[in-house]
């Protein structure tokens, strides 16, 4: 076990210099001078020279290749617009996040996972139709369309919460309002394939013959649901919210451009507008690490829910 | 009874085509739409004579494809996805008649107008009609679309086919990069690829259809490998044909529903994604009408003119629920493994 969680890790390392080599190239070949962005239009040919120079743009590719690398391990990349080390900017914008991310998650697992095993039980039922309707929708609404729905009904016409913008932790009472919208919208989406999912896989389940024994011998309804049927469920709604885990961030990226929501996935966007290199360089190695540590967590947690998979 | 309406609508369609030739002012635009047109309407009729051909001749023995119809035929959301996709079609096809107004047309004196009889939708803060350009965004959003699924189906089951095929090494370095690929998050790489690449529609689609490759290659690798231990494609190896030649007459005919059932359901996901990026400001450039930046600029003046927002918002929702009913649809008829 410990074994395989090395290995795993030693692998990120591989892939990280893939995506940072990947990314780089990426970032020279964009059109545009990172300097001439910098000072403006009207910035003079000796000023010009300076900021290269300054911010090493005048050498060869692969020296600022290794030089970017360098910097960022030692965790003294700076950001060219925020004139800051990059790992401290992400870090002051990842709380807003995060919370936004988790508060969302949780609220998709609290509705979805009871809706998906009534939807099951219920096979047919009103209550069935209903919930499969709306995942339906929820897998195709933009998050966007969402987002701007529901601030329209509650901050334009019923004006109860703030339409957008950070107003502090989520456990403040002030910074709780600012939370409701996003984190609602966010959650659509999540909510939605999860409901369906764990419909589908309880319906799978109920048909086995160990949910039948349990039935014939007489075990309450509630426990073959909660006990039998749903602990065996879990494996494909455990992999399926990992994907979501993983799906936030991408989906963060267009409700914090709805909500004007300070969080990594704006930085990150704002910064390759404003070919801020080193900052996108941070951002994108950064979130892919996350990503790739989140998969691995989530191929942990198997284990703990299904004894049969084991890691060598 | 459907196949004389289409039929009666061919014909409507080829008079008012030479009807309009004849005046020589029909632009290149129209002269796509009429050919696209002509083009779908004989396609759909081909499949419907076919459908009927097949149901006359033996009801006791059934083909594959005509078991899946019928089990499609059955299911009542795939049939109103259908109906709702083919609409959308022929709404985006014939787009340039039935918009009443030009969509680039710019009206200052009446800018984010309520609808009205003139404007069905209401104008957009330019004073553009809103139902023109939703109707023109549904065209670009299915053609970009379209393209972008089959280029990434394509993309796909080759990659997967030839690491299911050969196996070992070529396997693992293909499942490995496109691991790796696909641990970068999506929307970071594609808005700097867009920036990289600059935004062109060209440019959109390459980058949207390598989108979602992992998944394609990872299900037709799966099913490649289960075929690939089948008796006769062992019988066509000892005879001695080549490779290539097994993949595209044995394997790729028996990959084809999950290719079908993905390809459909990959097609909601890619409007999403483009509308998400023409939201950001990337996609689709402006004056071009396109769903994701409408809403966009629909959020800006949401005090103002609320039309703004749901009428390229609902667009959005009625594309992409419509191709997911169908998809659900599909592969419920065509892979039992997949259905409950």
């Amino acid at each position: 076990m410990l074994n395989y969680i090395l290995r795993r890790l030693l692998i990120l390392i591989p892939i990280l210099i893939f995506i940072s080599l990947f990314i780089f190239v990426i970032m020279k070949l964009t059109p545009g001078d990172p300097a001439l962005v910098l000072l403006g239009e009207r910035a003079t040919e000796q000023a010009l020279k300076q900021t290269r120079i300054k911010y090493g743009l005048d050498q060869p590719l692969h020296i600022q290749y290794f030089k970017m690398m360098e910097n960022f391990l030692k965790g003294d990349l700076k950001s060219i617009n925020y004139k800051e080390n990059v790992i401290s900017v992400i870090i002051n914008r990842l709380p807003a996040t995060l919370e936004l991310g988790a508060t969302a998650l949780v609220i998709a697992i609290l509705v979805s996972i009871p809706a998906g095993i009534i939807s099951a039980i219920k096979r047919n039922s009103l209550f069935d139709y209903f919930s499969m309707s709306i995942a339906l929708l929820g897998i195709s609404i933009p998050v966007f369309y969402t987002g701007i729905i529901l601030m329209y009904i509650f901050a334009v016409k019923l004006n109860w919460l703030p339409a957008s913008g950070y107003g502090g932790h989520i456990w403040t009472k002030e910074g709780f309002k600012y939370f409701i919208l996003p984190a609602v919208s966010l959650s659509f989406v999540l909510m939605a394939s999860t409901t369906r999912l764990t419909r589908s896989s309880i319906l799978e389940v109920i048909q086995e013959d160990y949910i039948r024994t349990a039935r014939a011998k007489g075990v309450k309804e509630k426990s073959v649901i909660l006990i039998h049927a749903f602990k065996n469920a879990l494996v494909p709604i455990v992999t399926n919210i990992g994907n979501q885990v993983a799906g936030i961030f991408a989906g963060a990226v267009l409700t914090e451009t709805v909500f004007a929501w300070p969080g990594v996935g704006r930085l990150a966007v704002n910064a390759i507008f404003r070919r801020d290199e080193p900052l996108v360089f941070g951002c994108v190695i950064f979130l892919s690490a996350v990503y790739v540590i989140v998969n691995l967590i989530v191929d942990l947690v198997y284990t703990l829910i299904n004894p049969q998979i084991t890691y060598e | 009874m459907i196949l004389r309406c289409l039929i009666v609508l061919l014909g409507f369609n080829l008079i008012t085509l030479i009807f309009n030739l004849s005046k020589t002012t029909s632009s290149k635009d129209n002269l796509i739409s009429y050919l696209l047109f002509i083009l779908v309407t004989l396609a759909l009729g081909f499949l419907l004579t076919k459908v009927r051909k097949a149901n006359k001749i033996n009801s006791n023995i059934q083909t594959a494809s005509a078991l899946t119809w019928k089990k499609l035929k059955r299911n009542k959301n795939a049939v109103f996805g259908l109906i709702i996709i083919i609409i959308l079609v022929y709404i985006s096809i014939l787009a340039p008649f039935i918009m009443p107004h030009d969509p680039l047309e710019m009206n200052w004196g009446k800018t984010t107008q309520k609808p009205s009889l003139e404007h069905w939708f209401g104008t957009d803060e330019f004073g553009r009609d809103i139902f023109s350009r939703a109707i023109y965004g549904v065209r670009i959003a299915l053609g970009i679309g379209l393209l972008a699924v089959v280029l990434n189906t394509l993309l796909g089951t080759f990659l997967g086919l030839i690491a299911g095929y050969y196996g070992g090494r070529v396997d693992n370095l293909i499942m490995r990069a496109i691991e790796m690929w696909n641990s970068i998050p999506f929307i970071l790489m594609a808005i700097a690829l867009i920036a990289a690449l600059g935004s062109g529609l060209l440019n959109l689609i390459l980058v949207v259809s390598i989108t979602g490759i992992m998944q394609f290659a990872r299900v037709i690798r799966s099913s490649v490998l289960g075929i690939k231990k089948a008796d006769y494609v062992l019988a066509a190896k000892v005879m001695g044909i080549p490779d290539r030649q097994i993949i595209i007459r044995h394997i790729l005919p028996n990959c084809i529903a999950p290719i079908i059932v993905l390809a459909t359901l990959r097609i909601g996901e890619m409007i999403l994604t483009i509308a998400g990026l023409s939201f950001l400001g990337l996609g689709i450039q402006p004056p071009m009408p396109a769903l994701g930046s409408m809403l966009s600029s629909g959020q800006q003046y949401i005090s103002e003119n609320l039309m703004m927002s749901i009428v390229p918002g609902t667009m959005i929702l009625l594309i992409v629920f419509a191709f997911n009913l169908l998809g659900d649809g599909l592969r419920d008829a065509l892979d039992s493994k997949l259905s409950n």
